[in-house]
């Protein structure tokens, strides 16, 4: 039994590594060999990015080698994977290589397009990148006084992340005593401050408390850097002395080069995490096209499910878990404090009020996520 | 001008949810693709007509059959 696993980010790595652990045995006994192909040697934390961005986290901190988070009997290469035949159970790579499967799991994540969104990259400032995190900082930090403007082009990966800014720039300016310099705007593309209801009712009352204004139904036109305006397709404008944007996201170029899904995304099973029309192969992360969100959460979540079901399909013959939407996000409400939303294709609790406990076992778990990856949390 | 509806299941999503997945879809579609939303979300109802209006696309029909919301828009820009 062959299982080939494309990828090595959060979903990716969480796979093989419960995957080598369940089916040790097995893979000792040469019955099962298992596979990762990646396009990169190292393994970032992305959601370090937001902590580099406001000066908490310094890159170094972002990456490990993939190789040291994996179990020994993962086979891995550094060598991506340019062509998918799916008919045949094959991929193809960069170097050339083969590689037959029984079982694949198509873990290949998503990636910023900012280019979609004309003037995007010269006007903003994004965090979604290592060099983008770093010079966002340093913008912060020479910045005097004026608008700061928050736009959001969808989809994107890390739904929370935009309010979580919001906070974190209204605590940044209020620790560099000129809050009352700065005018924060925020801006966001459906008609309330975020797309999932409960954080839209729990940070709305906040966004007021901390004086930061609001524009609903703004979706991002285009950006014009030398007059410093953004346009929306609805017809409205705002002028700004800093924009900072989360950039529209697009799946792996892989996927759309090998026309594996739309836009990028995978047409998947929303609870068999199977891609449709193909039996054995599934889908997990951000490369999936169900509409969860596209958080290391759910990847993480998905992975497990479609670790029980390979390992039992094997052992079994059965499949013996669906994945019922489970998220889980920890929502930075400032320097100090954060909630988190859990829910899943059913329930949506509403959020707890932010407290000093849970923001510092997000800082921990900063660090703790080398476990989850390891699949040991 | 394509005819046929492409659906986009969103029933029983919280996030990034129903109008999100259907502006998303939109970004990308072509000037007169026509869109099927399902939604469970009774705001969806009103929602999604607000945005249509504002965004200056066309609302083709929006009905609820058993607890779900068929709203149907065309890309008209």
């Amino acid at each position: 039994m062959r299982i080939l696993v494309v990828g090595g980010g959060t979903g990716g790595t969480i796979l093989c590594n419960q995957l080598a652990r369940r089916l040790a045995g097995e893979i000792r006994a040469g019955k099962v060999r298992l596979t990762m192909l990646s396009a990169s040697d190292r393994h970032m934390y992305q959601p370090g990015l937001l902590y580099v961005a406001f000066g908490q986290m310094t890159p170094d901190g972002l990456y490990r080698d993939e190789a040291s988070l994996l179990e020994p009997s993962v086979e891995f290469h550094v060598d991506p994977v340019t062509e998918f035949h799916l008919g045949r159970n094959q991929v193809r790579t960069r170097s050339g290589k083969t590689h037959e499967y029984d079982i694949l799991v198509i873990a290949t994540g998503s990636r910023i397009v900012p280019q979609e969104v004309p003037g995007l990259s010269e006007g903003a400032e994004m965090f979604y990148t290592e060099e983008g995190a770093i010079r966002m900082h340093k913008r912060l930090l020479e910045f005097q006084g004026g608008t700061v403007a928050m736009v959001v082009s969808i989809p994107h990966k890390c739904p929370v992340a935009p309010v979580e800014a919001m906070f974190l720039l209204h605590d940044f300016f209020k620790a560099r005593g000129i809050r009352d310099k700065v005018k924060l705007r925020y801006h966001y593309p459906v008609n309330q401050v975020h797309a999932t209801p409960n954080v839209a009712r729990w940070a709305k009352p906040e966004f007021d408390k901390a004086g930061i204004e609001y524009e609903t139904l703004f979706n991002v036109k285009e950006v014009d850097p030398v007059n410093r305006i953004v346009y929306s397709e609805e017809g409205t404008d705002v002028k700004y002395d800093l924009l900072i944007a989360i950039p529209p996201h697009s799946g792996a170029e892989t996927v759309d080069e090998n026309n594996l899904g739309q836009g990028g995304w995978i047409p998947t099973d929303r609870f068999k995490l199977t891609m449709n029309g193909h039996d054995n192969v599934y889908v997990i992360g951000d490369a999936t096209d169900i509409p969860v969100s596209k958080t290391g959460s759910a990847a993480h979540f998905e992975a497990e499910v479609v670790v029980d079901n390979i390992a039992s399909m094997i052992k079994t013959g059965t499949r013996v878990r669906e994945y019922d939407g489970k998220v889980y996000c920890f929502i930075e409400a400032g320097y100090d404090r954060a909630t988190y939303n859990a829910f899943d294709y059913v329930n949506l609790p509403e959020l707890k009020p932010p407290s000093k406990a849970i923001h510092w076992f997000k800082v921990a778990y900063n660090q703790m996520y080398w476990t989850t990856v390891r699949g040991l949390l | 001008m394509s005819s046929e509806s492409k659906v986009i299941d969103a029933r029983n999503t919280f996030c990034p949810g129903p109008l999100m997945e259907l502006i998303a879809r939109m970004k990308r579609a072509s000037v007169g693709d026509t869109f099927e939303l399902l939604s469970t979300d009774d705001g969806s109802s009103n929602d999604v007509p607000e945005w249509v209006r504002k965004a200056k696309h066309e609302l083709v029909s929006s009905e609820k059959v058993a607890g779900v919301w068929h709203i149907k828009v065309r890309k008209a820009r």
